[in-house]
């Protein structure tokens, strides 16, 4: 098995290079017999930019600006142009692409990982400020990184242009001219037929031949012509459809990201349990609109969280606490639309009003009432605490400005599964709410809400205040720890705190990006140029009768346009069937598809090598 | 249960290195072979020079009205040098194949059997990509083997297998664990196993290209001592096979890199973000589009391309392990 496709794959060494050959030098032409068909030859090949394998070597593209010692301004655009259309140039582009692209990995991206930026800058006070200038905690909106991609695509677009109209005329221009001599091609392969019955029957056996070759190489998908006693026919013209669908699918890709992104807009927003969320712009946390968004895109639907569940993973599995499943009950409702039952989870958002709503957070919400100095209820409501670490021990700020005769601010901590450390602080050991405490630093003062600065709901500026409760040394008694149901009295007799229960709540975002599609549709477009462009061969093919004093001599070669592993067993099929269909037994005709090492060499003159390796 | 089929799979990952590893000692002492053989095949040669070759006469066949031309000449089959036309594999060849096949089995069915404890597909981890993705690279060759003779390289296969399945059973074991809910989906079937296919032709490709950027300098009798390469196919054959294999590589990459993004918008809100993960797989892709282009560009084909081959393997094998350990982003399922 092995070595008999050993052999196919050496034959396709010799077909590969002997395609190299006649396009990679100007002598390799005349070596491979191909000069009369060079001529034809130009309008069907696809185009290719000069520095291309397969394109000849020309003085102009070679020389450009060399020679010519005085260029006028259109003359150095030309030049330019040629430059940036030339394959080293794309080449340069994409290597410096994948360089560029690399920085944006090693540091953190304001894009991604706010956090991580200003960390950063903690970290790295000197640093900072050098790596910020250079743009690389944005590196992939950065100037230098987007003037790379964009010659990139100007230079891909000034590549795909000629060849698309070069490529339509190819499509409708007939196969080139069959060689002089088809002994030198790839795949080569010649037989006798003896014809008993003088001159006559030698023509008719001929024009049968041909007739009949023509025939078959068009059925086999072949683009046919033919030229006197030979057949010249050609194939896979979707090559260079493909890698031309593929490369111009890049650049829609490249557009739709970049033009489509702006009329899109995402936003998040964190529901509690109970609670019901509309999308105006009011009722998100934190909104990025798209450059061209308008507030008429906002379709009008609500989504009320019902219920938040988490599975855990069984103590057997080893794996004791880990959240293994993530479910939000909703009612979801859009315009005109009757309301909903449906649920959101990881990696399965739900689709409403056009656009996509994904559960990417979740947490804990503490019920609380707060009765100030006077008796009155001052505060009743479900505040969401942020989780910190992995068994949910999570942080949150109750303000309290309504509280007479101070305002008072609290800096709690939710422990789902509170465990003592031993000095007194709590811990959670487990996620889930098996032993829920909340613990509270209270303060008092002026909140400095109504300064008109606006203030982030999850702190809680601490300068000013006076600590009544709580870990600060300036506090004189502990934290206020209560568990659900639990009430405490505030110091100084500021009033109570009722930790009335715990819900949970789902951080939702919301994402609408009509552009996506188009991304999508762009990319699979690509994909599937890509498979066509690599895997359909462009080859031709030529079948030759000739009549001889002996008979007719058929001749049967290739020739690879582009990469091609398969052209001498092809060649081969094309042999075999069309000498069957002439009346040759079955078994000559596979002796003669199966070895093209068993043919007639003309002249071994001095280019016979030509057909070999070049080393 | 589960920690025992979780048990036997560890068993059986320790059973194939140890069956790999004969078969890599095997490899190894074929090449030694190789070179000794090439040593007397060169000797022998320089005394047949003066003899011509054999001419191969052929008579008529079939029936009265079909003669075949003869060859007249020398004819064109053979293909200049160091064509890597080994007849007879040596013994060391057999026994190493024969053990790869062995340990191949075996690996497998270590992976099954983590699969059976887990509950899932075997690639959720660290440890569990490197016990699939040196499975599947070893599977990747035994395939391409079938179409093409790739024995010479053996060695570099199983070296590298032994490399990572080492490093991936010592220093990322894990227990088996359940998917945490980004996982849970049917892209992580598809889109990691396209990935690490991809990755395993990528392999292949490289160690063509390594031996290929040698042969190149043999034949420019650099390196004249390396008798080694003679048996191996030349320069120019190996930069076909290398860049053959790549390109499938390159389309299963290509999906991997549009699987992702669409898992990704699925699972994160949006399909595209430049996390670390994403940054790297585009790298690797951009550098694959770089080495075919190179391949196509005058000046560029041969060992210039070839290059871009190995370094875009080693992105790869970057990517895998230093950009899944130790950079911080939203791929953080190295389960360490
Ligand atoms: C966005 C950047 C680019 C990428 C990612 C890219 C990628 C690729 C890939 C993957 C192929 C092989 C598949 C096929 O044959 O269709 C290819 C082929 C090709 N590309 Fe590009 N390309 C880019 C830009 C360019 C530019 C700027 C040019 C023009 C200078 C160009 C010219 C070509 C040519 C001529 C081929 C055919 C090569 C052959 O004959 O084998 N490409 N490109």
């Amino acid at each position: 098995m092995a070595r008999s496709s050993d052999r196919d794959g050496g034959d396709a060494t010799r077909a590969s290079s002997a395609g190299t050959d006649t396009g990679a030098s100007d002598t390799g032409l005349t070596d491979t017999g191909l000069t009369d068909a060079d001529a034809t030859d130009v309008g069907g090949d696809p185009l290719r930019p000069s520095d291309h394998i397969d394109s000849v070597r020309t003085a102009a593209a070679d020389g450009a600006g060399v020679t010519q010692p005085k260029l006028g301004p259109v003359g150095y655009l030309r030049f330019f142009w040629r430059q940036l259309t030339s394959m080293k140039t794309a080449l340069f582009l994409l290597m410096l692409l994948a360089v560029a692209a690399i920085p944006g990995s090693l540091v953190p991206q304001r894009t991604s990982d706010p956090n991580g930026v200003v960390q950063y800058r903690t970290d790295h006070p000197d640093l900072f400020p050098v790596l910020d200038k250079l743009g690389v905690f944005d590196t992939y909106s950065s100037p230098w990184f987007s003037a790379v991609y964009l010659l990139l695509f100007i230079s891909l677009i000034g590549c795909i242009i000629p060849r698309t109209r070069h490529h339509f005329e190819a499509l409708r221009a007939r196969p080139p001219k069959t060689p002089a001599r088809l002994s030198r091609l790839a795949g080569y392969r010649s037989i006798t037929l003896e014809t008993g019955g003088g001159a006559g029957e030698a023509s008719t056996t001929t024009a049968r031949a041909v007739d009949a070759a023509r025939a078959q190489l068009k059925r086999a998908g072949y683009r046919t012509q033919v030229f006197g006693d030979s057949v010249s026919a050609e194939r896979g013209y979707l090559r260079e459809t493909g890698n031309l669908v593929f490369h111009s699918a890049l650049v829609g890709v490249l557009l739709t990201v970049g033009v489509g992104g702006g009329f899109g807009y995402s936003g998040q927003r964190v529901v509690v349990e109970g609670q019901t969320f509309s999308n105006v712009l009011g009722s998100y946390d934190s909104f990025n609109p798209g450059r061209w968004f308008d507030e008429s895109q906002l379709s009008p639907f609500s989504i009320a969280l019902d219920e938040f569940s988490t599975e855990y993973a069984p103590d057997s599995a080893g794996a004791a606490g880990m959240a293994t499943d993530f479910t939000a009950d909703v009612t979801a409702q859009a315009r005109g639309g009757e309301a909903e039952k449906t649920q959101i989870k990881v990696n399965s958002p739900l689709s409403i009003g056009g656009s996509n709503v994904y559960l990417l957070g979740n947490g804990y919400a503490v019920d609380v009432t707060v009765r100030d100095g006077e008796g009155n209820v001052a505060f009743r409501d479900t505040v969401p605490f942020l989780p910190q670490d992995t068994n949910l021990t999570s942080l949150g700020v109750i303000k309290v400005p309504d509280a007479l005769p101070e305002q008072l601010g609290m800096i709690g901590f939710f422990y789902p599964s509170a465990v003592d450390l031993g000095t007194g602080a709590l811990s959670s050991n487990d996620p889930d709410t098996t032993n829920p405490v909340l613990s509270l630093n209270v303060y008092s003062g002026d909140l400095g809400l109504d300064d008109g600065v606006p203030t982030s709901v999850y702190t809680l500026t601490t300068d000013g205040l006076t600590p009544l409760a709580g870990t600060d040394d300036a506090a004189k008694e502990k934290a206020i720890q209560l568990k659900p149901g639990e009430t405490a009295t505030i110091p100084e007799g500021l009033g109570t705190i009722t930790f009335d229960g715990v819900k949970r709540f789902a951080s939702f975002d919301i994402h609408h990006d009509p552009s996506q599609v188009w991304v999508l549709l762009f990319a699979g477009l690509s994909f599937a140029g890509l498979l066509t462009a690599l895997f359909v061969p462009r080859r031709r093919v030529w079948v030759k009768a000739t009549e001889t004093d002996r008979g007719v001599r058929l001749e049967y070669a290739g020739l690879a346009r582009g990469e091609d592993p398969t052209l001498g067993r092809a060649v081969g099929d094309i042999a075999r069937t069309h000498l069957g269909g002439l009346g040759v037994p079955p078994d000559v005709a596979r002796e003669v598809a199966d070895d093209p090492a068993r043919h007639d060499v003309e002249k071994p003159g001095p280019g016979a090598g030509g057909r070999g390796r070049k080393i | 249960m589960t920690a025992d089929l979780a048990y036997y799979s560890l068993v059986a990952v320790y059973s194939a290195m140890a069956i790999y590893t004969i078969s890599f000692v095997a490899f190894a002492l074929d090449l030694a072979k190789r070179s000794g053989d090439a040593q007397q095949a060169a000797a022998r040669a320089a005394k047949a020079e003066a003899v011509s070759t054999a001419s191969v006469s052929r008579s008529a066949s079939g029936g009265s009205t079909v003669v075949l031309d003869r060859p007249s000449g020398g004819s064109g089959a053979s293909v200049g040098s160091g064509a890597g036309t080994r007849t007879k594999a040596s013994s060391f060849e057999r026994v190493a194949v024969a053990m790869m096949l062995l340990g191949f089995a075996v690996h497998v069915a270590s992976v099954v059997l983590r699969g059976l404890a887990a509950g899932r597909v075997p690639w959720a981890n660290m440890f569990e990509f490197s016990l699939t993705g040196t499975a599947i690279i070893v599977g990747v060759y035994l395939a391409v083997q079938l179409v093409v003779n790739l024995r010479f390289l053996g060695a570099y296969v199983m070296g590298l297998n032994l490399v990572l399945l080492a490093i991936g059973t010592v220093n990322y074991y894990v227990a088996v664990s359940p998917l945490p809910p980004a996982l849970q989906s049917a892209w992580l079937v598809i889109h990691v196993f396209v990935a690490i296919l991809g990755t395993a032709f990528f392999a292949i490709a490289a160690g063509l290209s390594a031996a290929q950027l040698v042969q190149t300098k043999r034949e420019q009798s650099k390196l004249a001592g390396l008798r080694v390469m003679d048996t191996l196919p030349g320069a120019e054959r190996l930069e076909d096979l290398a860049y053959r294999i790549a390109l499938v590589g390159f389309v299963l990459w290509t999906f991997t890199l549009i699987a992702g993004a669409i898992w990704a918008e699925r699972a994160w809100g949006r399909y595209w973000g430049w996390d670390t993960k994403e940054v790297w797989t585009f790298i690797i892709w951009v550098l694959y589009a770089g080495y075919i282009h190179a391949r196509a560009t005058r000046g560029w084909r041969g060992a210039r391309s070839s290059w871009l081959s190995i370094i875009g393997f080693a992105a790869v094998m970057f990517n895998f392990s230093v950009v899944n350990v130790f950079f911080k982003g939203l791929h953080a399922y190295s389960g360490l």
